[in-house]
């Protein structure tokens, strides 16, 4: 097993007690909310008449469900009004602090967290959603838990997890112009699989995750789960503690040195042991995009679709995208193009796809959806006029929320159309249309896909 | 509650990597209730546009009453909705038997008294064509670790912790959590974080 890693203190420092079955029951630092995945657990509580045993470590915002052409109360959809209401009242009678739709800082709550400071290194941190392997980025152990856990959560401020191994993923080198963090982490799923990261916990490392910002990191341990790593963390270092610093709840100036102090003290240790290894040559990488059903099937853009090696499941994956084994992936037309999601909606993100759409023209057989990933995020960029961009380029600037990632609010893929997303999962029926069609790439490639209507590299 | 063993027909979906938004699409998790998750399983691998059955397993005529899944590798990836799960459950599955289950999944299984028990790649091909044609009745003892069908007997690979929490009623940890009030105070005392970074040789601690 690891040892003398960043997973090995942190789980250690946390532990609660050895439980009969196997699992360690951990202390939870900061447990974030959202509304999908926690009326049943506030509804338990209340049944059983239980309170919530440390309401000041939790924080809820609403993103699933909430349309991004307008906000206005009550929401069209009945059940999304539910939701919201359920989650307003929830919080409201146990005493949990809510980022509502008037607070001016909803948003998605992976993105929300690392940018109100509550996400910090070296703490536990669980959601009732799988991508909270995001806030690993600032060295975080961070879970996504299930609706029981979060009831557990909820009543004890602890969970039961089993303990994981250490995988230390290093990128070395350094990214040309037009790779991004998004191609860095759908290479490391295509070389390990979707399910290579079971029973672990990706530590990601080297000087292409050294050089990287926060957004970028933010990125990578996002899709931690997506390789089937529960958890994915990077070591925390002067990028992160200079992210964080002066956001509303940070450690103040007076308790600055001793957050240091703790944030370094977690680092993995130069002799540290893992239970497996990998490099990836960050050189030798090129935008990638999926072709598939799962964020594995993946190809660099100057290269062609696999051929069938007699895999039912690429079978079905062919099937389902419609798709030439053999075709090159550049030159698949597109019908629609989002720019948003917990993986690829912060400023960086947005920047990005604007630079690219900046006196350009979105090709008329595509719809292109900019969502920001928070209310924060969506005035920062309307202050830098990248709103203005994408509305001249002719794509739609929407107000934040998940939107077409899971396509719980009204934005939809139609019947078969195909998507370039800057989203993480391309699952069958993943976007609202069971028969529509995902291919994943970065927000530069998404846009680019945007201009010329069909997949593109976004360095030519 | 204390599960011992399982028995019934067992069902199996062919394939790896199956989702959680193929197991309950995104747009049935819109009810702030799990009551009629069953009704939603495999919704859109169950059902066409129109309603009309696809030929699906689970819409076989000789497997409606099954109460066990055979699946294939990282079966419930992706999303941590523990939907998935509870329709499972809620159709009426009492027990997975799969290549690998996906780390969430399976943790969202065990929390409702769902065993996810792992067995070699070999070992689920064999059950898979075992319970097939003829539809067979299949057993889990979670006391010996065993899988039987017919005279056929397959070992579990869960842990034995594991299967000792199902055969105590151990899996039901909420109890136990609480249980530890007190180390988890004593936990919350020791982390800097939680104590606002103060700290007794801290000069901040006088404030």
């Amino acid at each position: 097993m690891a040892e003398r890693t960043l997973y090995n203190h942190v789980w250690n420092q946390h532990t609660v007690d050895l439980l009969p079955n196997g699992d360690t029951q951990l202390f939870i630092g900061l447990h974030l909310v959202h509304e999908v995945t926690s009326p049943q657990a506030f509804s338990q509580l209340k049944e059983q008449g239980e309170t919530v045993a440390y309401p000041d470590r939790t924080v809820a915002t609403v993103d699933h469900i909430v349309p991004t052409d307008s906000i206005a109360r009550p929401f069209g959809d009945a059940q999304a009004e539910a939701m919201l209401s359920a989650l307003h009242a929830n919080t409201h009678a146990f005493g949990i602090r809510f980022f509502g739709l008037d607070s001016g800082q909803y948003g998605i709550v992976h993105i929300v967290g690392p940018e109100l400071g509550f996400t910090q290194p070296g703490m536990t941190i669980v959601c009732g959603d799988s991508h909270t392997s995001t806030h690993g980025a600032f060295g975080s152990l961070a879970f996504g838990i299930g609706t029981t856990q979060i009831e557990h959560v909820l009543a004890t401020q602890t969970v039961a997890l089993p303990a994981l191994k250490v995988r230390q993923i290093q990128v070395t080198g350094s990214l040309v112009p037009g790779v991004s963090a998004k191609d860095v982490i759908l290479k490391i799923i295509q070389t390990l699989g979707v399910h290579g990261g079971i029973g672990y916990a990706y530590e990601y490392a080297g000087s292409v995750i050294e050089s990287m910002d926060m957004d970028g990191r933010m990125t990578i341990c996002n899709m931690s789960i997506e390789g089937g790593a529960r958890v994915g963390y990077i070591n925390p270092d002067e990028t992160t503690f200079n992210y964080i610093q002066g956001r509303p709840f940070a450690p103040t100036a007076a308790h600055w040195g001793k957050a240091i102090e703790y944030w370094t003290s977690i680092r993995t240790k130069p002799d540290a042991v893992f239970d497996d290894h990998l490099v990836i040559d960050g050189d030798q990488l090129e935008p990638m995009v999926t072709w598939g059903i799962h964020p594995g099937q993946s190809v660099g853009i100057s290269e062609r679709l696999p051929l069938p090696n007699g895999d039912a499941d690429m079978l079905r994956a062919y099937t389902h995208m419609g798709l030439q084994p053999g075709a090159p992936i550049a030159g698949t037309p597109i019908e629609v193009a989002f720019i948003g999601s917990c993986t690829n909606a912060r400023l960086p993100d947005l920047r990005a796809a604007a630079a690219v759409l900046k006196n350009q023209r979105v090709h008329d057989s595509v719809r292109c959806l900019v969502v920001p990933g928070s209310a924060t995020i969506k005035d920062q960029a309307e202050a830098e006029g990248l709103d203005v961009v994408f509305k001249a380029a002719g794509a739609d600037w929407r107000s934040p929320g998940c939107s077409m990632c899971l396509a719980m609010n009204p934005d939809q893929l139609v019947g078969d159309e195909r998507c370039a997303s800057s989203s993480n999962r391309n699952f069958i029926g993943r976007q609202g249309s069971a028969t529509g069609r995902t291919f994943l790439m970065s927000p530069a490639m998404v846009a680019t896909a945007a201009i010329h209507g069909c997949i593109a590299d976004c360095r030519l | 509650m204390i599960i011992t063993q399982i028995l019934g027909t067992a069902i199996a979906i062919p394939g790896d990597d199956i989702d959680t938004d193929r197991i309950v699409p995104a747009r049935f998790l819109k009810e702030i209730t799990f009551e009629k998750m069953g009704d939603y399983l495999f919704y859109d691998e169950r059902f066409n546009a129109d309603q009309s059955p696809k030929d699906f397993p689970l819409n076989s005529v000789g497997h409606l009453d099954a109460t066990i899944l055979v699946v294939g590798a990282n079966f419930g990836c992706g999303s941590s909705r523990e939907h998935a799960p509870q329709a499972i459950k809620r159709y009426g599955f009492k027990a997975i038997i799969g290549v690998s289950f996906s780390d969430i999944f399976s943790g969202n299984c065990q929390a409702i008294g769902i065993p996810c028990i792992p067995a070699s790649a070999s070992d689920v091909a064999q059950i898979t064509a075992a319970i097939s044609d003829p539809p067979a009745r299949l057993s889990i003892h979670l006391d010996s670790q065993r899988i039987q069908v017919g005279s056929q007997i397959w070992t579990s690979a869960l842990s034995p912790a594991r299967h000792h929490a199902f055969v105590t009623g151990g899996w039901n940890l909420k109890h136990l959590l609480k249980a530890n009030a007190k180390a988890i105070q004593s936990v919350a005392q020791r982390l800097p974080y939680v104590q606002n970074f103060h700290d007794s040789i801290s000069p901040d601690s006088t404030e």
